[in-house]
């Protein structure tokens, strides 16, 4: 197992293990000044048109729009919950508290090659030598993979990893196993950050076409701990009802 | 096989579905002998509770004799006559350990509606009512299928009858802790009772069973009040009299130590708080419908408890909760734990000391189901609780 890792970051701070351009909280330079184009034709469109309703709505949106790129900020994705890091990457992160020890569910994670079985939008994790692993995951513009490369191995407290250079989608997370105070457990706390192809524009568009990441690694948590504590998943598919076929 | 579904808001249907089969290891199937209509079963007739899907199968309180366990069932076999509770619980996550069975992490495979809703956590699943709490088919049908076998069912060994051991399934439960959530200082505390439904009735003669000095009940219902008054409880008809007048006056000015709203979301009372409340449940602008509550909390004695066994759903405004401050109340609320109440409400069943089948004043097959929840529903012909047998 691999003990060359770079200082981890403190527990609290979201994960920083990729190189920055940005300056902090601000969307790339690219997307503002497209976002500033548009946003200032939407309001001249606006400004000329004849009708009231079209002036009112056009108007504002491209007020939006060149707000956005003058301040470098997107309301729009602070209005879906889509979090950034003040580096510009999204942030997903949730936790959930299971009832095993740590160190059992560090090692279901620490096998990589068997990640996708928890996530179930990970395809596949090929494991390439002790550090580096290829990524496969489905998109909505069909499957994206890297190569990405353990950060840290702190075996029954945590794992992080980050994307190699070059990735199609940099990327990089890390799971924490924290002993639940009590008798309950352990809390598993995962944190994922990647920079959306298209900025925070491109965020907003998987949102809008039903991807929701943190969505996703709340339905992951959950089948982890179902998984762990029960053995399998409680369903009702199958079961009857009197819907076409009688299937629920 | 024959079982009541859901067709829509006020349509309640008989159908024949496909039987249930075993879906998991841990699965049953119960051949169902007797169930009954529940007053929350009402708010799915009404259509106030969201996420209920057409053909959905209804029905929470049921009990009859196991007719398959899947390969990991350890406990029951074929052949054993069983209670089944509401709430479906897996036994093994944190809050089914400390007994906290309504809550299970892990039996709603829905959780990410209930979370949407409910600040990121879901309860467990429910049988028979909506997709939020699992959408589990339910078992008011001629047989179901039961999930976790060897947590939930309860066996029955005695040679007690199906009307007699039936309400363990929900109603008796859900009184019994609205009354044990009190705290009841025995000889000491007065308990008034909002609502003199089954819930209601049950919660009245568990405080009476846990030592309370004194037991009122209130309603509009005189049928209802009449069945309270059986019990030794004194009653108030709130269409009749002022209910915060009459509880003071009964209470030497104090008031009830500890109250019971078995209401809950769809209170009738009357006043300009009630038209609200109804103007904005049918505008969508609000789930619940809050007199009881308002009441409740107004007329509560300093220091005193608010349990509320009533179901809730959404939010609510205009609670008087300056009053609930400056007296210092605690609330208790939830679903019903009922996996540990079973053995010792049996016992005390078995003891003599309450025949739950008192609350029963309609029997019918699944035909006349339809029928019965409107019957129930508008409290006509004296109705207080259904019990169907889904073979005859």
């Amino acid at each position: 197992m691999s003990k060359d890792r770079p200082t981890p970051p403190p527990e609290t701070s979201p994960p920083t293990t990729e190189p920055q351009t940005d300056a902090a909280g601000q969307l790339p330079a690219l997307e503002r000044s497209v976002m500033g184009s548009v946003g200032m034709a939407l309001m001249g469109a606006g400004l000329r048109s004849a009708r009231p309703l079209q002036k009112i709505v056009l108007g504002s949106v491209g007020a939006g729009l060149a707000a956005m790129a003058a301040t470098g900020r997107n309301p729009l994705a602070t209005a879906l919950k889509i979090r950034q890091t003040p580096q510009g990457e999204v942030l997903v992160s949730d936790a959930v508290t299971i009832g095993k020890p740590a160190d059992d569910l560090y090692r279901v994670w620490r096998d990589l090659a068997g990640l996708p079985r928890l996530m179930t939008h990970l395809k596949a994790v090929e494991v390439l030598d002790e550090r580096r692993s290829h990524w496969t995951v489905e998109a909505p513009t069909g499957t994206v993979s890297w190569e990405a490369a353990l950060t840290a191995d702190e075996p029954g407290r945590r794992i992080a990893w980050a994307a190699l250079p070059g990735a199609a989608v940099e990327n990089h997370g890390e799971v924490l196993f924290r002993p639940a105070p009590g008798d309950r457990g352990t809390e598993v706390a995962v944190r994922l950050a990647y920079r959306p192809p298209g900025g925070s524009a491109g965020a907003i568009a998987a949102r809008l076409f039903g991807e929701e990441p943190a969505q996703q690694l709340r339905d992951d948590l959950m089948r982890f701990k179902r998984e762990q504590e029960l053995g399998f998943a409680p369903t009702t598919e199958g079961q009857s009802s009197a819907r076409a076929g009688g299937q629920a | 096989m024959k079982a009541i579904v859901w067709q829509g808001t006020n349509k309640v249907g008989v159908e024949t579905v496909p039987d249930p089969t075993l879906l998991l290891p841990t699965d049953a199937i119960v051949k169902i002998t007797s169930t009954a209509i529940c007053g929350s079963d009402l708010h799915l007739l009404d259509g106030v509770i969201p996420s209920m899907e057409k053909g959905d199968i209804l029905g929470h309180e049921f009990m009859g004799e196991v007719v398959e366990v899947g390969r990991d069932v350890r406990r029951l076999k074929v052949g054993d006559r069983v209670v089944v509770p509401f709430n479906i619980s897996c036994g093994v996550c944190d809050p089914c350990r400390r007994g906290l069975f309504s809550a299970c992490d892990n039996s709603n495979p829905n959780h990410r509606m209930a979370e949407a809703l409910y600040g990121g956590v879901s309860g467990g699943g429910l049988f028979g009512y909506s997709h939020m709490y699992g959408g589990y088919a339910g078992g008011q049908a001629q047989y179901v299928r039961v999930p976790f076998a060897d947590v939930g069912p309860h066996k029955i060994e005695s040679d007690l009858r199906d009307e007699q051991v039936l309400f363990l399934t929900d109603i008796f439960p859900t009184g019994y802790q609205a009354a044990e959530n009190c705290g009841i200082v025995p000889g000491r505390d007065v308990v008034a009772v909002f609502g003199a439904g089954p819930v209601g009735q049950f919660a009245a003669r568990s405080a009476q069973m846990l030592g309370a000095a004194h037991v009122i009940v209130i309603d509009r219902v005189p049928e209802r009040l009449a069945m309270a008054e059986s019990a030794g409880c004194q009653v108030i008809n709130y269409e009749q009299e002022d209910v915060l007048i009459a509880l003071r006056e009964a209470t030497g000015g104090r008031g009830p130590d500890h109250v019971i709203d078995a209401v809950g979301m769809e209170a009738h009372g009357h006043g300009p708080g009630a038209l609200v409340d109804t103007a904005k449940q049918r505008l969508k602008l609000s789930f619940d419908r809050i007199t009881a509550l308002r009441w409740a909390l107004l007329s509560c004695a300093k220091g005193g408890t608010v349990s509320l066994p009533g179901v809730y759903g959404g939010l609510i405004d205009k609670v008087p909760m300056g009053a609930a401050f400056a007296k210092g109340l605690t609330f208790r609320m939830g679903q019903t734990h009922t996996h540990r109440h079973i053995a010792p409400l049996l016992s005390r069943i078995e003891a003599g000391e309450i025949d739950p089948s008192f609350v029963i004043t309609h029997r019918a097959s699944l035909d006349d189901a339809p029928e019965l929840y409107k019957t129930f529903r508008d409290k006509q012909g004296g109705c207080i609780k259904v019990v169907l047998n889904p073979w005859a």
